[in-house]
């Protein structure tokens, strides 16, 4: 049996290599379907790992708190319009709520910035000491502010990477440097690790950030002193996150003394709601992406059983003097079968390549992260072999049935 | 020793629509190891359909067939293939080579549905090439080959296998005279002193002539059978 699988692969590979157009052809459906495939999985998996990657750059089972809109005169206002969280909130939430592991909020303007002779139009975040730590920021020099810069107000600032390039020249020492906000001198004292894109797609780099008091009382000019653009929290453990939201819940409702029938004035989301909805983009992209992949297998297959019956008529005399020279039912059947699996193996193959390039492609040109897995390569070659297999039993089995005398005579 | 071939009482019935065409009519026929048949008969003498049958292609539909003592006449298709593959040679008038396959690959092929190991299969299809006279042709293809040539392949691919009968049907049909003595006198020798029994097929009597022993059929029934003491080439 080797012997003559061995040699029935050689036949094959040589009746093929004599109708390398026919055979091409033949292959494109196979060649589309499993490139489909290839480029599917790996555009899948790159756009999961870099959800993960954003979702991840949010810091540790973080919990976000915004705002609720204002309604003024029946004129309803975007999310996070309402001066309706405050620093007292963050307080009562942090002692209420046991599962949580640290508060913290923040209060964002954008805002001219200053260096030298250049400038720059960014954010400016005044944060409380435990943002840091809950947004799981690190430096590449430098370090975070003090107690003593918290308490005193001072004017020190960190700067994310982007801000460092837009205000600094190239090889320029930024800690130290003194950068004027709304013409309020600050020292740079930390450069933070850049972040990249966020899970909402801004530039996570472009910031600046200042103690929350000194951004309170020298920088914004707020209207109510403790009010806060949004407040944090996190907890120890991701499957304390649903239960610590509704704590969450709870509190700021009892705070904000809203009615049972009241909608909240506030709006809760953790970070796995927002992988959660990332990916379920990416979800659709790949069932789209699947469907054109079982279609192209599906017409490579019908075009596999289409030549193969072609062949099967064409080589009816050889058919009929192998089975007078003693091939058996099983040896006529396995000969097409061959034929048919070595059609939709080589399909898979050059298939493989091309969804390689593809998804390279796809990163060079449209910038999307791709990642090549060896598993949907190795998922792509099984399927290939059978619809090799699948389209290949009909004209196999049509070749095996034939009568020898017939088969003989035929012209 | 039980005879090669014996048949009893052989019918065959196709059915063609509506009419019953009746091709072999109650043969009996023994055939011993080493006899040279030449089957002769008009088209429609039922001739083909008794080579057919005797060649294990087909079935009678009614009747008795011992091949070798081994009643054929109920074997399942693969048992039949089985016993064309180790006991059958086949020689057709329009050779039957594997087109742009070797000379050599065309003579494995009985070996290569034995399961024969691949160096063994060359070895003993080389062998059998250079038994028919074409020693250093193993790599031309058929289209390569003279008609005469041809046929010499066609004739090492029923040998290899060292079957116990060959049969030939219409083997010179196709070739020129010439070619057509080359091809009896590798016949008449593999008869002679390999002892193979041969049963050509032939409306010639020039070429029925080399045989030992002459049938001749007529309606689906042998109505002549004659024997001749030694072969054509010792006669002369």
């Amino acid at each position: 049996m080797p012997a003559f699988i061995l040699l029935t692969v050689m036949t094959a590979l040589r009746i093929l290599g004599r109708n390398r157009l026919r055979a091409g052809l033949t292959m494109l459906g196979i060649v589309i379907g499993v490139g489909a495939v290839i480029a599917m999985v790996s555009i899948g998996q790159g756009a999961r790992a870099a959800v993960q990657a954003q979702v991840a750059s949010m810091g540790t089972n973080v919990i976000i708190i915004m705002p609720g809109s204002t309604t003024v005169s029946g004129v309803r206002g975007g999310q996070g319009g309402a001066v309706t969280l405050t620093v007292g909130d963050a307080a009562d939430i942090k002692k209420r709520s046991p599962l949580l592991s640290d508060t913290g909020w923040a209060k964002r303007d954008v805002m001219q910035i200053v260096n030298g002779n250049r400038n720059w139009n960014g954010p400016v975040n005044g944060i409380s000491p435990s943002y840091l730590t809950i947004r799981d920021w690190s430096f590449l020099s430098g370090g975070p502010f003090t107690q003593t810069d918290m308490e005193s107000a001072a004017r020190v600032a960190l700067i994310g990477q982007t801000t460092l390039e837009n205000l600094f020249d190239p090889g320029e020492e930024a800690i130290g440097a003194t950068i004027r906000i709304k013409n309020v001198p600050f020292q740079v004292v930390g450069l933070l690790a850049p972040k990249g894109q966020s899970a909402q797609g801004s530039d996570q780099d472009d910031v600046i950030f200042i103690p929350f008091s000194t951004a309170e009382r020298k920088v914004f000019g707020s209207q109510f002193l403790g009010s806060v653009g949004a407040l944090f929290a996190s907890t120890e453990r991701i499957a304390d996150l649903p239960e610590a939201v509704e704590q969450i819940r709870e509190v700021l409702r009892s705070r904000h003394r809203l009615q049972s029938e009241q909608a909240d004035d506030f709006t809760i989301r953790t970070q796995v709601d927002i992988g959660k909805v990332q990916e379920g983009t990416s979800q659709t992209l790949t069932i789209m992406l699947f469907a054109i992949a079982s279609v192209s297998l599906l017409v490579g297959g019908i075009g596999i059983m289409n030549i193969l019956l072609v062949s099967v008529t064409e080589r009816t005399r050889e058919i009929g003097v192998r089975m007078a020279v003693g091939a058996k039912r099983l040896h006529i059947l396995s000969q097409f079968l061959i034929e048919a699996v070595t059609l939709s193996l080589f399909g898979g193959l050059i298939g493989v390549v091309v969804g390689i390039v593809g998804a390279r492609l796809t990163t060079l040109i449209v910038g999307w992260p791709t990642i090549i897995s060896f598993d949907s390569i190795v998922t792509a070659f099984l399927f290939s072999l059978a619809v090799g297999l699948f389209f290949g039993l009909y004209p196999a089995n049509k070749a095996a049935r034939l009568n020898p005398i017939e088969a003989l005579r035929y012209e | 020793m039980c005879p090669l071939i014996l048949c009893e009482d052989l019918w065959k019935i196709y059915r063609v629509g509506d009419v019953e065409v009746q091709a072999l009519r109650g043969i009996n026929l023994t055939i011993d190891r080493g006899e040279f048949v030449a089957v002769m008969g008009t088209s429609g003498s039922g001739k083909s359909t008794l080579m057919n049958i005797l060649g294990c292609l087909d079935q009678p539909t009614r009747g008795r067939y011992r091949l070798n003592g081994l009643d054929v006449a109920e074997a399942t298709r693969d048992l039949l293939a089985e016993l064309r593959n180790r006991q059958i040679g086949f020689v057709f008038q329009n050779f039957n080579l594997i087109p742009r396959t070797s000379a050599l690959e065309n003579a494995q092929l009985p070996l290569f549905y034995r399961g024969v190991s691949i160096k063994e299969q060359r070895r003993q299809a080389a062998a059998a090439l250079q038994r028919v006279g074409l020693a250093g042709r193993e790599q031309h293809y058929p289209a390569q080959l003279s008609g005469g040539q041809q046929q010499r392949v066609a004739i090492a691919r029923a040998l290899v296998g060292t079957p116990s009968i060959l049969f030939a049907d219409e083997p010179t049909g196709n070739l020129d005279t010439a070619s057509s003595r080359e091809i009896m006198n590798i016949l008449e020798q593999l008869n002679r002193d390999d002892g193979i029994t041969i049963i050509l097929v032939t409306h010639e009597s020039d070429i029925a002539a080399y045989a030992t022993r002459e049938l001749v059929m007529k309606d689906g029934q042998v109505v002549q059978d004659t024997r001749r003491a030694t072969h054509l080439s010792v006669m002369q």
